[in-house]
């Protein structure tokens, strides 16, 4: 009798034990969805699919994860499925910065605030890229470049963050550039390396290859601060030697969510359980070696920091599009 | 030959029985993804991507290249069956494929189809051997209005494919053009043609118009005319194959040239889609007249689009590797998986991955002649289910059709589309509105007005942005010809006609 | 109505789907006036095609329709035998398409194949209803547990903890 006692409270310790270390009262019960508002193949997919492996891979939650892609309408579909959502725990919305751009550019009925923010997993960069058999070496002779002949800049989609940035450059230096929208990323960079445009604002990750094989050449990173990554890259240049925009001149910062976001209306335990999976999730090597490849900047931000972050962003983006003429009118 | 030293030592690599256990999985779980109008290639690689990480780069992507095989050998399945295009570029295997099942020729036309793919494949993996870096210098040079071109110049092969009312086709494809257009401008980012409603934001998918269409069309046409499909009486033993293939070699003009236009369109990268339909329209303006007429169940008809998106689907590899842009959606997916495994696709990649570049090539190979020695031996079984009774195969279509439907968006509203284009497929066809221009259409419209509407936009306005160079220039030229060729024969007719007067 | 129904003649059908495509026109070409249809110094605008393309087609749907008009009211499109057939197809998809939302894709199907089966095809109903409920085990096991790719699912499925 005592000894049976003694196992059950054994038993019951040991079953109280992981659930202390995960803080958290409430798991998934069931497959949880992990809806991306965009392509397969971009940023914010890989991202999804990369925790999608690691929370299988480490065996991190006893539910699978399923990335299902609602690319329609930029976005719009993806956010309006989430909104409509209210009180499903079992899904998870990756985003990018068309959570701000999507509903300003087309008129949708839908704000962040639709949404349960759970926590700001990195910033993506974006760099000034040009053709590595440009003329032009820095930022000021690539100004003086656009100001004498009107020059093109890819990026992609259209009134999203690769065209924000242009209008941007745009209203900082008086330079007028021609923007041209293409379907993704790799698409921009490699019409850059084949001369189809001048310049474009690729992610890192989305040009470094080109980088690295010597057909594109990075002007300057549109942060703040340096890139923190000091390893060689190529024969001579390292991420942390681009220097920043500002450095050179030309006063633009833009830094792309990749945040995580749930249905409305979900408990705190819910979102609390998320939280201690993605700190799991971040604390694994493959997800540093894609911070690194990426050369993402890893801040992290929850609760009440990340709604401060997401009303500023939310405001500046609507002050960007609104100057560029990107508003929907209707 | 340093290629070659390499590519043996990728074949090492990729003979590891372990590593061929992969392929013959990988191959089977594709002709399943393939016959599954809700799996595309993509899918079912998207969805295996995580269950990779317990393999070696090289194995894990010899599994999920030869899920990729598969799907392309499977997607010819239920186009000639059922008249169901899985995939984009199954549309035009449709055309003739799915008469010679009605005629109980499934067999033969299956087995046309595989070895076609087979062929296609081949070619594409030997230039890919060869010429690789050669070819990636050549995809750089197309921009938007090489691309523009190139989409014109699909269009430009299938003009005049309809035999029916000329005004009747005109409207069918200006239909097909509408419905691309509805969604989301990606040139502006303006929404158009969805009157404000949220379930048309994401237009309509093409894939949920064509399962409704040429699907669910056809199990109406079938049961107005009594409940059975017709070709029931489909011989089933290997022999066919033995038949057929003795048949194929004289079409080997045909094979090569739609296997070059494959490998052009993969590589550019245009894609498996406009390649099946350019092969198809120059293979029907090309070839002798037959007792067979096409798109009544030519041979012809199912060798050309089969052999030229398999081109197309294996060289579109070639940019994703050489560049990083993906030339399918599958690709795109197999590229985000390179990148978990810490292998960054690009130039770089042929030079420090050597090992794994040549071990994928290799299992290109080996995956193909296995796929095909496996579809083959199966199609006396995929031409049995025809027999199945009607009443069971029509209701397991319509389930499949609405997964099908439903999976392209997750979404319970294209299930619905896909019913309403069910009724106008039955009626258009009963009418004798050609489907084939609208389907043409809706594929291709959007990426065509979007790659007209960039180089309009690069060159300020300027239309001769499309002369600017030999390269577009001439692919240019060469469509107004094919566009014009009914006039320019006619006046080449009437030329000669005279001159043989003058003569005479 | 004293006339019995006996069909759909052919004048009727194509003059309906004139009527269609024409209607389909008209809605493209207003909304594209009304995101500007025109070509600007870049290009066109993202009306311009819609236009273009709505004009063509109303034109030549009306053309049809005009031509369609002067079609032989004898001339018959489908027998009202012809018509229950198709209906006997169309209408329970239409029924399981409807009920998708609220009973989940799987019951749906089981019902659909259950209902072909013994009215279309004389099975027994207890064949008949098994077959219906493999094939949406089969669909299950393949979609939900291998594949990872969330269908529809109802009050039944949600029971069973899904």
């Amino acid at each position: 009798m005592r000894i049976a006692a003694t196992a059950a409270f054994a038993l019951a310790l040991g079953l109280a034990a992981p659930a202390a270390v995960a803080q958290a009262s409430w798991e998934p019960t069931r497959p949880v969805q992990f809806i991306v508002p965009a392509g397969t193949g971009g940023g914010a997919d890989q991202m999804a699919r990369v925790i999608q492996g690691i929370v299988s891979k480490h065996n991190l939650m006893r539910q699978p994860i399923v990335v299902v892609n609602k690319a329609g309408g930029a976005g719009a579909e993806a956010f309006l499925e989430t909104k409509a959502a209210r009180g499903n725990p079992h899904i998870l919305l990756i985003t990018l910065s068309n959570l701000f751009t999507t509903p300003l550019a087309t008129g949708i009925p839908f704000r962040w605030t639709d949404l349960t923010p759970v926590a700001m997993l990195a910033l993506d960069e974006f760099i000034l890229w040009v053709n590595a058999e440009a003329p032009y070496t820095t930022v000021p002779a690539f100004l003086d470049a656009a100001r004498a002949n009107r020059l093109r800049i890819g990026g992609t989609g259209s009134r999203q963050e690769d065209q924000i940035i242009a209008a941007a450059i745009t209203k900082a230096t008086g330079v007028n550039f021609t923007y041209i929208p293409y379907q993704g990323g790799g698409a921009v960079a490699v019409a850059l390396v084949g001369k189809h445009v001048e310049a474009t604002v690729n992610n890192p990750i989305e040009a470094v290859t080109h980088w690295r094989a010597g057909a594109l050449r990075p002007l300057c990173v549109f942060d703040g601060r340096r890139l923190p990554v000091t390893e060689k890259m190529t024969e001579t240049q390292a991420w942390s030697d681009i220097s920043t925009c500002a450095e050179s001149g030309l006063d633009v910062e833009y830094l792309m969510l990749r945040g995580i976001f749930m249905a409305p209306g979900v408990s705190q335990a819910q979102v609390a359980y998320y939280i201690g999976l993605l700190e799991r999730v971040r604390a694994t090597p493959e997800w540093q070696e894609l911070m690194r490849q990426g050369a993402f900047n890893t801040t992290t931000l929850t609760g009440e920091e990340f709604k401060a972050w997401l009303t500023r962003e939310e405001e500046r983006h609507r002050t960007l599009m609104t100057e560029a003429g990107f508003v929907a009118s209707r | 030959m340093d290629q070659f030293g390499l590519l043996l030592g990728g074949f090492a690599v990729a003979l590891d029985p372990w590593n061929l256990a992969l392929m013959v999985i990988g191959i089977v779980l594709g002709v399943v993804i393939g016959v599954l109008p809700g799996l595309g290639g993509a899918n079912g690689v998207a969805i295996l991507l995580p269950l990779t990480f317990s393999l070696s780069p090289v194995s894990a992507i010899i599994l999920l290249s030869c899920i990729y095989w598969g799907a392309l050998f499977g997607g010819a399945i239920t186009s000639i069956l059922f008249n169901i295009p899985g995939e984009p570029w199954s549309v035009a295997t449709t055309f003739d494929g799915y008469p010679m099942a009605q005629q109980g020729r499934a067999a033969e036309a299956l087995t046309a189809a595989f070895t076609s793919s087979f062929v296609g494949a081949f070619v594409a993996i030997v230039m890919i051997t060869f010429v690789a870096p050669l070819v990636a210098g050549f995809a750089l040079r197309f921009g938007p209005p090489e691309f523009f071109a190139v989409m014109f110049l699909a269009f430009a092969s299938f003009i005049g494919m309809g035999t029916g009312s000329p005004l009747k086709t005109l409207m069918a494809t200006m239909a097909g053009f509408l419905l691309a257009c509805v969604g989301l401008d990606s040139v502006t980012g303006t929404l158009r043609l969805t009157f404000g409603t949220t379930e048309l934001i994401r237009g309509f998918d093409f894939l949920v118009a064509v399962i409704g269409l040429f699907g669910i069309g056809e199990i109406l046409t079938s049961i107005e005319e009594g409940l059975a499909f017709r070709g029931a009486n489909a011989r089933i033993d290997l022999s066919v194959v033995r038949r057929t293939w003795a048949e194929l070699p004289r079409h080997w003009a045909l094979s090569l040239r739609s296997s070059l236009i494959g490998c052009w369109m993969g590589v550019t990268p245009a894609g498996a889609t406009p390649a099946s339909f350019m092969s198809y329209g120059v293979a029907r303006r090309l070839a002798k007249p037959g007792e067979v007429p096409f798109g009544k169940g030519r041979i012809e008809g199912v060798i050309a689009p089969e052999t030229a998106a398999h081109a197309a689907g294996t060289s579109a590899l070639l940019p994703m590797l050489a560049l990083g842009v993906p030339g399918s959606p599958t690709a795109a997916v197999l590229l985000g998986g390179l990148m978990m495994w810490g292998l960054q696709p690009g130039p770089m990649l042929f030079v420090e991955q050597a090992d794994f570049v040549w071990g994928l090539i290799a299992s290109m190979y080996l995956g193909n002649i296995v796929g095909l020695v496996l579809v083959l031996v199966a199609v006396p079984w995929f031409a049995a289910i025809l027999r199945v009774p009607f009443a069971v195969i029509a209701a397991l279509i319509l389930v499949i059709c609405s997964i099908g439907a439903y999976t392209v968006n997750n979404a319970w509203f294209d299930v619905v589309v896909m019913l309403c284009f069910g009724v106008l497929g039955y009626a258009m066809k009963k009418l004798d509105y050609p489907l084939a221009p609208l389907v043409l259409a809706l594929v291709l419209g959007n990426r065509t007005e979007q790659a007209f509407r960039q180089s309009m936009l690069s060159s300020q306005g300027d239309l001769g942005v499309f002369w600017s160079n030999w390269l577009v220039g001439s692919i240019m030229t060469v469509g107004l010809m094919l566009l014009f060729w009914p006039v320019i024969s006619r006046v080449r007719g009437a030329i000669s006609v005279q001159l043989a007067r003058r003569e005479g | 109505m004293a006339r019995r129904f006996t069909g759909i003649g052919l004048r009727t059908a194509e003059v309906g789907l004139a009527l269609l495509f024409a209607a389909v026109a008209a809605l493209a070409i207003a909304d594209a006036l009304d995101i500007g249809a025109g070509w600007s110094e870049d290009g066109p605008r993202s009306g311009y095609f819609p236009f273009w393309i709505g004009l063509i087609l109303l034109a030549a749907s009306l053309w049809q329709l005009v031509g369609a008009l002067g079609i032989p009211r004898r001339l018959g499109f489908a027998t009202r035998e012809e018509l229950g057939r198709v209906a006997s197809v169309l209408v329970p998809a239409a029924l399981q398409v409807a009920a998708m939302p609220f009973v989940g894709l799987y019951v749906s199907s089981a019902l659909l194949i259950t209902w072909f089966m013994t009215r279309l095809g004389s099975f027994a109903i207890p064949v008949a209803a098994a077959t219906g409920v493999a094939v949406a085990i089969v669909a299950f096991v393949v979609f939900e547990i291998w594949f990872l790719v969330a269908l529809p699912k109802g009050p039944i499925e949600q029971w069973l903890g899904y």
